[in-house]
């Protein structure tokens, strides 16, 4: 049993089987999955650029609406790697080796992000040159009313 | 046959077989879409670590507003998504090819692989339009107290704050005449262009619509470098993937696979072509949805 009859390669012990019929649902269904998820992020995107067209875009509001786009993108990704590249079905230490040293990019992002963050903040409060050349227009007159405005993006 | 109860029972670690089940090949090629992904998202990281050091960043909607043959018209997100639907499909027709070399079956695989390599080509053909429409398409910008007409480049970006009425007046008089005639032109096609040279500065400015003409300051420079960068180093993977896929479909039509017996390396280049979509996902989401 354990070593079975093996066309495919000699370091492959077994195979996934998967029916013609099988296959074809799995491909078609996740097909539309990531059509309906790029179409669901288009929509969202015109919302935000409707929002910022608007008198008053609130920043929280757009702000909610990226973060989700990130999440379905990270859905995207899931799907894209565990069906169409297959990786769902490898042996999970297999698996392990691939996801656990991704898991640096929570840090990585954090990081930079927060970083560049921090560098704007001490900027506009270092220089007043800096803060009055780049703000943009709408928010500076937010800014002489609330003075603890941050100024986010 | 083999199941998932085989999987346990198999003592992986003891020798004499892969412990992971893998063909070596196919485990570089996913060791070395692992590192790749660390290089995009490098990228892509260094971008949104500029972008949340700015104040301003020019606006996605504003930048990615064409479509082939729309002329002027504001199509935000249109042309780019024409493009991710071909890196869908595209992705579709690889996995069909893939399959088609776990059934042996020749002439699938060799249909699905061309099927992906039309997909690519079509999406290096968008990409070349849209870099073209970016580099010469020109904008009003105000620059030390005169309107100049910029292109979105690797030194400029021309989409920066939004410049009130009264200021663009005043940077037109200082204007000279050849970028005055050109921003009429633009606007106005029923005047010959040598009826325009014989012009006055002011007649020519009295032809000016100012709330139509959009004058911004110029936007943030990193702009240009972080998106021809990225979206150059992606277009460079799906050209190699393009003749990764041609070669394969070379070597397929003249039935090394078929001698060999097995079709793993249409299963490896179908990996690096999934890795192309997906890079593509998320360069979407950084330069165009957020």
């Amino acid at each position: 049993m354990d070593h079975q009859q093996n066309t495919f390669s000699p370091e492959v012990t077994f195979q996934h089987h998967h029916s013609d019929a099988e296959f074809k649902k799995r491909v078609r269904k996740t097909t539309i999955l990531l059509s309906v998820i790029t179409i669901i992020e288009l929509g969202i995107g015109l919302t935000i650029y409707t929002l910022h067209k608007g008198e008053h875009p609130s920043p929280l509001l757009i702000l909610m609406f990226k973060g989700m786009v990130c999440i379905l993108t990270l859905a995207k990704a899931y799907y894209i790697v565990s069906v169409f590249m297959h990786l769902g079905d490898e042996i999970r230490n297999m698996i392990m080796t691939i996801v656990v040293p991704l898991s640096l990019f929570i840090w990585f992002i954090l990081a930079f992000i927060l970083d560049g963050n921090s560098y704007k903040n001490l900027r506009n409060k270092y220089d007043p040159h800096f803060k009055e050349s780049t703000m943009p227009v709408h928010e500076q007159k937010q800014d002489t009313i609330e003075l603890k405005h941050s100024g986010k993006e | 046959m083999a199941t998932t109860a085989t999987t346990h029972q198999t003592k992986w670690w003891s020798g004499g077989k892969s412990p992971f089940n893998l063909e070596y090949g196919k485990l570089m090629m996913w060791y070395f879409l692992m590192s790749d992904a660390f290089t995009f998202g490098a990228f892509l990281i260094s971008y949104g670590s500029i972008r949340f050091s700015q104040n301003f960043w020019a606006d996605s909607n504003a930048v990615f507003n064409a479509f082939p043959g729309a002329g002027h018209a504001n199509l935000p997100l249109a042309f780019v998504s024409v493009m991710t639907f071909i890196l869908i499909i595209s992705s579709v027709t690889m996995v069909l090819a893939v399959h088609a070399g776990h059934n042996q079956d020749k002439n699938g695989v060799i249909k699905w692989i061309a099927w992906t390599i039309v997909g690519g080509l079509a999406f290096l053909g968008c990409q070349a339009w849209e870099w073209h429409h970016l580099i010469t398409g020109e904008h009003a910008v105000l620059v030390d107290g005169k309107i100049e007409l910029i292109g979105q480049t690797m030194r400029g970006n021309p989409w920066g704050r939004v410049v009130e009425g009264s200021a663009v007046m005043d940077a037109l008089r200082n204007t000279p005449k050849e970028t005055l005639m050109k921003l009429v032109e633009e606007h106005n096609h029923t005047v010959a262009p040598a009826q325009l040279a014989s012009m006055s500065n002011d007649n020519l400015i009295g032809m000016l619509n100012t709330a139509e003409m959009h004058v911004r300051e110029k936007g943030p420079i990193a702009f240009g470098g972080y998106f021809f960068g990225i979206t150059g180093f992606h277009g460079f993977h799906v050209f190699s993937g393009v003749i990764i896929n041609s070669i394969m479909l070379i070597m397929t039509s003249k039935g090394v696979f078929e001698r060999k017996g097995h079709y793993l390396m249409i299963e490896k280049a179908g990996l690096y072509w999934h890795f192309v979509d997906l890079v593509w996902v998320f360069v979407f989401l950084c330069f165009y949805l957020i």
